[in-house]
């Protein structure tokens, strides 16, 4: 608990971390109130033709798009699924990453050679384009998006935290739990994973911004939620062929993505200046 | 003013910006060395040791190192207000010369010892002529050139140094990378650098203290022969009492920031009369197998006491120990304290 | 605590070692190996319950690699480890742990050998929780006792190691170590960088540490002022091997080997002549890797004679009833 209030302070001070984490915390309220806050909670996947592409006005507030529903309300819907998507996705990957880089960076033997292949040869494919890959052969479906995602992220963590870990069995605290007779799960689990607990945070705050934008790509390529989900990706696609006059239609959801990625990764670099270095140096200052 | 005396630093006071707090490093430091002495500054960590021989080459860090008072009269001159630039040229590398704890750290690792020696010579040789010293306010570093003549002077002094430092095959060691020399030899190299310029003063930073002690007893030896030789005053940082008693003239012991008390070897170590000095002493490892300890712990720089910072430890302070820092008190000839109540000759252990 | 009488052990030795040898493999910019680094090369002693013994030596001797050997750090590649009658050196890693309890290493710094992030009072109980056996009452009670003998007020317990002094850090790192009871402890380099009054007290801490709980130390070390102070029995290593090994007045007073008179030399000797003056060894250790031919010495040895080139001499008894040394010229 002190190391939260502690964080949170440090972030305070910092602007541009203290934007993201606002950002987030909205983007967070927002999903949750959307019943609430949205001024067409029930129409929102309603097909209202009389209403087709108006732009903003004072009962629209967004404009509405090719089937009259309001863009403001459908946005706010989206972001649920944005989060929804981004958790689980990021998630999943911590789930898998982080055990493997424990492994792999404890163990040095041929296990851990080939399980840090595995991992650069989903690294080298680019991100959106294994995610496609996936996507496209089981069909266009939300669960099917977030689990390619979830494959395609994995190795961030894992590359981080083999890269962790191997350092810190050299450190003198490591070899004396060893010594102590400490098993190797204890090990890790005890005294390896807290101690790189700092850089999966960061990492996972920036992985949320990255997977919302992959998410938002195959979305656009109309490979997630199928119409009419208001998937924030998926809107822009739709919005297309109307532009550049229903310039509305495109620029709520492009904004609020724009909005939610860099709000992670501001926040992202900002825990990383937070608690990293200075927790280390301070506890060493004291030595 | 004494003539003899070399550098007299009076009064200094420095301070370091830290995290928690400024750091009262040095408080108002006396330290007076005279022509052709070893002086030995002594002293448990955070006795301000290092920092005094930085703050008299000028390479305290920056910024986080303030000089709040004081003077450092090197042969005279007030080296803390005279112009940087002309310190740096004349002064430093040249006139005072600097050993360090880590012979590795002090070299590149990428150029050859005789590369980074001939280097050093170019610009602080005895060799250089006013001339050429002119020249170097004018003409940038890059497009200096190097005497021919001077160089071949200067190399034949070079090789003549390391065979006096008993580094095997000279022409062949300047042909060799850093690594490829040993730890002791490496040290005997920095000697070898320090002396070349014919220095007045030598600044020696715990020299000794990263070699086994065969090879630290070598190193001892050649370097008190080569001061002896050629008249050069030291001065020989250590936290190790013995290694000052073999090679320092004169010894002064620092604690948390102030010097404590100065004295001529035999004395200090016969009739110590700082508290703290006896403390020290009486808890070195000795024959008897009875361990002394003084009890309590070295202060933080950020939070110390008032008054002589020794006096929370010490068995006889007082009232005026805790309020007033004590002047100087001469016990005998050379031999000074600075303490309210000096133990009395005879008394200690 | 008493000097011990000199008599020889009665019981059996809580650790015997025998012929160790640990070599490291030297290779060039290829991986090809060209050479052995002779750490430990067949290294031979006891060490009796309840005693001090002292491994001195220079940089490069294998002190260290000693230490670690028998602590199953390095696997030594022959010869026998045997630790209250168990031999240890080919156990695997799981028996090993069994007897980790009983046999402990300490390093330089206890103080970093404390998660940073775990509370003293966890890092106090991890051991006891690793090797089982106490209920969580007995556990407390145990840690409560070991804080008061390192001298520490049991509200350290819920404090961070950042939140302590280093010299606390150094009390918990050593509290951590005994809540095991162990009945061996090597101690490496304990003294090493320490500030003379934080020595003293530390090595006042090691005496009360070694009455209360009944330790034997194995007390690795380049200092040797300390190491009189505090040791029974010293050995001396050169190059792998042990030169000279006997009771600690013995060595001091009548060294038999050149190094190990060399090595006494060289200390300082305050408020008598300067040593350095008539300090006559010359040069510095040969490589390790290309060792001389018979005696590693003798190519800085003043006594050097054509045997030495040829046969390098063995440990033996040299007159005293304890006191070696391998050195074909030992009296």
């Amino acid at each position: 608990m002190k190391a939260t209030v502690f964080i949170l302070q440090r972030l305070y001070h910092d602007r541009s971390a203290f934007i993201g984490l606002v950002l987030i915390t909205l983007l967070f309220l927002t999903a949750i109130l959307a019943p609430l806050l949205s001024t067409f909670p029930d129409a929102v996947w309603d097909f209202n033709p009389k209403d087709r592409l108006l732009p903003p006005g004072t009962q629209y507030l967004f404009g509405t798009d090719r089937m009259g529903a309001d863009v403001y309300s459908r946005v706010l819907f989206g972001a649920r699924i944005t989060i929804v998507t981004a958790v689980i996705a990021v998630g999943v990957s911590l789930l898998i990453g982080v055990p493997i880089g424990l492994v792999a960076g404890y163990y040095q033997s041929w296990v851990s050679e080939l399980l840090m292949r595995v991992s650069d040869i989903f690294l080298a494919v680019p991100q959106v384009v294994l995610a496609i890959a996936i996507a496209q052969t089981l069909g266009p479906s939300l669960n099917n998006v977030i689990l390619a995602l979830s494959l395609t992220y994995w190795p961030w963590f894992t590359r981080l935290v083999y890269a962790e870990t191997r350092s810190l069995k050299n450190e003198v605290f490591i070899e004396s739990a060893i010594a102590l007779g400490a098993k190797p799960w204890r090990v890790i689990v005890f005294h390896i994973l807290p101690n790189v607990s700092s850089p999966i945070i960061v990492r996972t705050s920036i992985g949320m911004g990255f997977t919302i934008l992959t998410a938002a790509a195959l979305g656009f390529l109309g490979l997630g939620a199928p119409a009419p989900a208001p998937e924030w990706g998926r809107m822009i696609s739709e919005s297309r062929e109307f532009l550049p006059e229903a310039w509305w239609y495109a620029a709520a959801p492009g904004f609020a993505i724009f909005l939610v990625v860099m709000g992670f990764n501001l926040l992202g670099d900002g825990l990383r200046d937070i608690l990293d270095p200075r927790i280390r140096r301070a506890s060493r200052e004291h030595n | 003013m004494n003539t003899t005396e070399l550098l007299d630093i009076q009064d200094l006071v420095v301070g370091f910006a830290t995290d928690r707090g400024v750091a009262a490093v040095l408080d108002h430091v006396n330290l007076t060395i005279r022509q052709g002495e070893v002086m030995g500054l002594v002293g448990e960590s955070g006795c301000g040791k290092t920092t005094l021989a930085r703050a008299i080459l000028g390479v305290l860090p920056q910024p986080a190192a303030k000089i709040g008072g004081g003077r450092v009269l090197f042969q005279g001159e007030d080296l803390l207000t005279v112009d940087p630039v002309s310190v740096n040229r004349l002064v430093r590398g040249r006139k005072i010369t600097f050993i360090p704890q880590d012979p590795y750290g002090a070299f590149n690792p990428l150029f050859r010892v005789g590369t980074q020696i001939m280097e050093l010579m170019k610009w602080n040789s005895p060799r250089v002529t006013a001339q050429e010293l002119e020249t170097s306010t004018r003409v940038p570093a890059l497009l200096q050139r190097y005497p021919r003549d001077r160089y071949r002077a200067d190399k034949a002094a070079v090789i003549d140094i390391l065979n006096s430092v008993q580094i095997p095959e000279p022409e062949k060691a300047m042909e060799k990378l850093p690594h490829e020399f040993s730890g002791g030899q490496r040290q005997r190299l920095m000697i070898a650098m320090a002396f070349l310029p014919q220095p007045d003063l030598i600044i020696a930073d715990e020299p000794t203290t990263a070699l086994d002690v065969t090879i630290q007893a070598q190193i001892l030896r050649l370097l008190r022969d080569m001061v002896s030789r050629q008249n050069i005053s030291v001065l020989f940082t250590t936290h190790d009492m013995g290694t000052a008693h073999e090679i320092c003239d004169h010894i002064t012991v620092m604690y948390a920031g102030q010097e404590m008390e100065t004295a001529p070897t035999t004395r200090f170590f016969a009739q110590p009369a700082h508290p703290y000095t006896v403390r020290l002493l009486e808890s070195l490892p000795n024959r008897d197998r009875e361990i002394r300890e003084i009890g309590g712990e070295i202060p933080v720089l950020t939070e110390v006491p008032s008054g002589c910072r020794f006096h929370p430890r010490c068995s006889v302070a007082s009232d005026v120990c805790r309020r007033d820092r004590p002047d100087e008190v001469l016990v005998a000839d050379g031999h000074a304290v600075r303490c309210h109540h000096p133990v009395e000759p005879g008394a200690a252990s | 605590m008493n000097k011990s009488s000199g008599a020889p052990p009665v019981q059996e030795p809580i650790l015997e070692i025998s012929d160790l040898r640990r070599y490291f493999p030297v290779r060039n910019v290829i991986g090809r190996r060209v050479g052995w680094l002779k750490a430990l090369d067949d290294v031979s002693f006891d060490v009796a319950s309840g005693e001090t013994l002292a491994v001195v030596g220079e940089s490069g001797c294998g002190k260290s690699t000693l230490g670690k050997t028998i602590m199953g750090i390095h696997r030594s590649m022959a010869g026998t480890i045997r630790f209250q009658g168990q031999e240890i050196g080919t156990m695997r890693a799981a028996e090993r742990r069994e007897v980790g309890g009983r046999l402990q290493y300490v390093y330089q710094d206890p103080g970093a050998s404390l998660d940073p992030r775990w509370k003293i009072h966890r890092s106090l109980h991890e051991p006891l929780i690793i090797h089982g056996g106490l209920r969580r009452a007995e556990r407390e009670e145990r840690v409560r006792d070991i804080l008061h003998a390192v001298g520490l007020p049991a509200t350290h317990a819920d404090l961070y190691p950042h939140e302590l002094s280093g010299g606390q850090q150094r009390r918990v790192g050593l509290a951590r170590i005994l809540t095991l009871h162990p009945s061996l402890v090597i101690l490496d380099e304990p003294t090493s960088g320490l500030d003379v009054s934080v020595q003293a007290t530390v090595l006042k801490l090691f005496r009360s540490l070694q009455q209360r709980f009944s330790l034997t130390y194995l007390f690795i070390s380049h200092d040797l002022s300390v190491v009189r102070m505090m040791c029974d029995r010293v050995a001396v290593m050169y190059l792998g091997r042990i030169v000279e090994i006997g009771q600690t007045e013995a060595i001091f007073q009548n060294p038999k080997h050149p190094y190990t008179q060399s090595l006494l030399a060289a200390i300082p000797r305050i408020g008598e002549k300067r040593v350095t003056e008539d300090f006559w060894l010359e040069g510095e250790p040969p490589d390790a890797v290309n060792l001389p031919s018979g005696c590693r010495f003798r190519n800085r040895c003043p006594r050097a004679a054509a045997v030495c080139a040829e046969t390098e001499p063995a440990l033996a008894k040299t007159g005293a009833a304890e006191h070696a040394a391998a050195c074909h010229f030992a009296a």
